[in-house]
């Protein structure tokens, strides 16, 4: 099987390819730079695997949540990229390539993008026999000390939101906190880890449907 | 030579295929109108995230509509500015990325060149040099244009755009938003001359515009008479004609400075059927031309885009797989 991903949801960007049980990667953090980084990135790896896009099996990409333009422009992207070459593609959760991303850390993982506005981006989620999260809770936008969700075993924390509400989330985590990664952004490599099995199902979509995810829907005054 | 033309930079998604020998194949537009009205005015966000739920099924319906394929294309045309910043990086993205999986090139369209350029789509076309009036909600410009790429702005507006003091007054007027077309019906009701509303700028040299002391004049206007139907009538008729006007005095001014006659009129204001008849009149008697797009080519296409697109093209510009959006772009150098 042969995959691309791209996320371009925060701060990060990056680009990676899966081709018969090996990945490669190109990632960088470097806000704003995206839409000059990003096709670059995708034609590294192609002509580094000596392939092209028409002889993929499918695209993936970080479908959000994020910052809004940024998760439009992965998506945008995967779109152009799956209409021209008819390939399937699966969204996947910025919050759960973040998990992911710190699978080995711990079985349970809260994930937490700040969202800006006083609050986060966030899900639980747990990691399989298989090594893969599943989420345990729905992803939601809220502020960081209204967390609900009893966490029933250890945990360890990603992201961005770590970083801005330090106090707050790992006072929610309590003891049960084992540590966090707050420089932990979604990267295309984890997108990957979790498409190959979503592909395995046939769970692909038409670039049509491809569409972000935003969670905070509220976008007028 | 066939290419795609995306435009996604304000409220409406517009998909074409332009071939350069049977001309226009395909002319999709989805318009936001309705999502915006609840708000009296574009919100960005909103925007943003209907282009890219509306942009692969336009496309779709484009390349059904024009009986192609992806490798009948020779090029992807995309608007990269001015507009809104995130609707246009919808546009911006989805048409690199095509283009490349396409294996095609890209290019980057200005928005307003792709409007004043947009008479050239019409059976009936000017040639250059030209002057060309780009009046919409977001500019007023009068520009000369000597050949494609060679543009010298001539006067622009200092504050509001036309097509702003517009949809403003139509407001002022309870016509909703946006209320430039129905302003325009309401001055037909009216009375000319029981209001006489000013020209602004006309009494000094120059071809500049100033129109946001216009919709201060019309408030006041409203403020101090009385709220009936022909009184509103008689206030739109009166705001028309200064528009017109204005528009009209300077576009004459620089078809005598610049010595051009032929004289184009591109965005959404150039619908406005009081300004086109001004113009024709104006124009003839100055033993010019002038020429106009169709009326859906004045407000936001994707027609516009595929064209101007064509042209850079066929000049040799392509984008490199690095893209960007420009939501501040000017076109042309000050004259």
């Amino acid at each position: 099987m042969k995959l691309l991903a791209i996320d371009t949801a925060t701060e990060a960007c990056s680009a990676a390819l899966y081709i018969d049980g090996n990945i490669l990667e190109k990632y960088e953090v470097a806000p704003r730079q995206h839409a000059g980084l990003i096709l670059p990135m995708v034609d590294a790896l192609l002509a580094e695997a000596e392939t092209e896009l028409a002889s993929l099996d499918g695209l993936a990409f970080g479908r959000g949540p994020g910052a809004f333009t940024g998760v439009r422009m992965a998506t945008g992207i995967i779109q152009g990229l799956a209409f021209a070459s008819d390939l399937p593609v699966v969204p996947i959760s910025t919050l759960a390539a973040m998990a992911q991303g710190a699978a080995d850390q711990s079985n349970t993982i809260l994930s937490a993008i700040d969202a800006r506005m006083g609050e986060i981006y966030w899900a639980i989620f747990s990691v399989g026999e298989d090594g893969l999260v599943t989420p345990l809770s729905d992803e939601q936008v809220s502020k960081p000390d209204t967390l609900s969700i009893e966490l029933k075993s250890e945990c360890f924390g990603v992201g961005t939101g770590w970083g801005s509400y330090e106090n707050k989330l790992s006072s929610y985590a309590g003891t049960k906190l084992k540590g966090f990664d707050a420089n932990r952004f979604p990267r295309a490599s984890d997108i990957l880890t979790l498409a190959i099995n979503e592909f395995k199902q046939g769970n692909g979509v038409h670039a049509k449907d491809a569409l972000p995810v935003y969670l905070r829907n509220k976008v007028t005054g | 030579m066939r290419v795609l033309g995306i435009e996604t930079s304000c409220d409406e998604t517009g998909i074409a295929i332009f071939d350069s020998e049977k001309g226009l194949l395909a002319d999709a537009l989805h318009s936001q109108v309705d999502l915006h009205k609840t708000y009296g005015g574009v919100v960005p966000e909103l925007a943003s995230r209907d282009h890219v739920r509306r942009i692969i099924p336009l496309i779709e319906k484009a390349l059904a509509d024009a009986g192609c394929a992806g490798k009948d294309l020779d090029g992807v045309a995309y608007t990269a500015g001015p507009g809104l910043v995130g609707a246009l990086l919808v546009g911006t993205s989805v048409g690199r990325s095509l283009a490349y999986g396409w294996d095609i090139p890209a290019v980057a369209v200005h928005h307003m060149e792709a409007h004043l350029l947009a008479p050239m789509l019409e059976e009936e076309s000017p040639s250059f040099p030209f002057l060309a009036l780009l009046v919409s909600g977001g500019h007023t410009q009068l520009m000369q244009v000597n050949a494609a790429g060679d543009y010298l702005l001539l006067g622009e507006s200092l504050d509001d755009a036309a097509g702003e003091a517009f949809d403003k007054t139509a407001k002022l007027l309870g016509l909703g938003y946006p209320g430039g077309a129905a302003m325009s019906e309401l001055s037909k009701k009216g009375n000319s001359g029981r209001f006489k509303f000013p020209r602004p700028m006309t009494n000094r040299p120059g071809l500049d515009f100033s129109f946001s002391g216009l919709k201060t004049h019309a408030l006041t206007t409203v403020r101090d008479n009385d709220d009936d139907e022909q009184t509103r009538a008689d206030i739109a008729r009166a705001f028309v004609e200064a528009v017109v006007d204005t528009l009209l005095i300077k576009c004459k001014r620089a078809m005598q400075e610049t010595g051009i006659t032929t004289l184009i009129a591109a965005g959404g204001v150039s619908a406005n059927i009081q300004l086109r008849a001004g113009l024709k009149k104006m124009v003839t008697e100055q033993g010019g031309r002038v020429y106009f797009p169709r009326p859906e080519f004045c407000t936001d296409n994707g027609a516009m885009i595929a064209y101007a697109g064509y042209l850079r093209l066929k000049a040799g510009q392509k984008e490199p797989l690095a893209f960007a959006a420009h939501p501040r772009w000017p076109l042309a150098k000050p004259a």
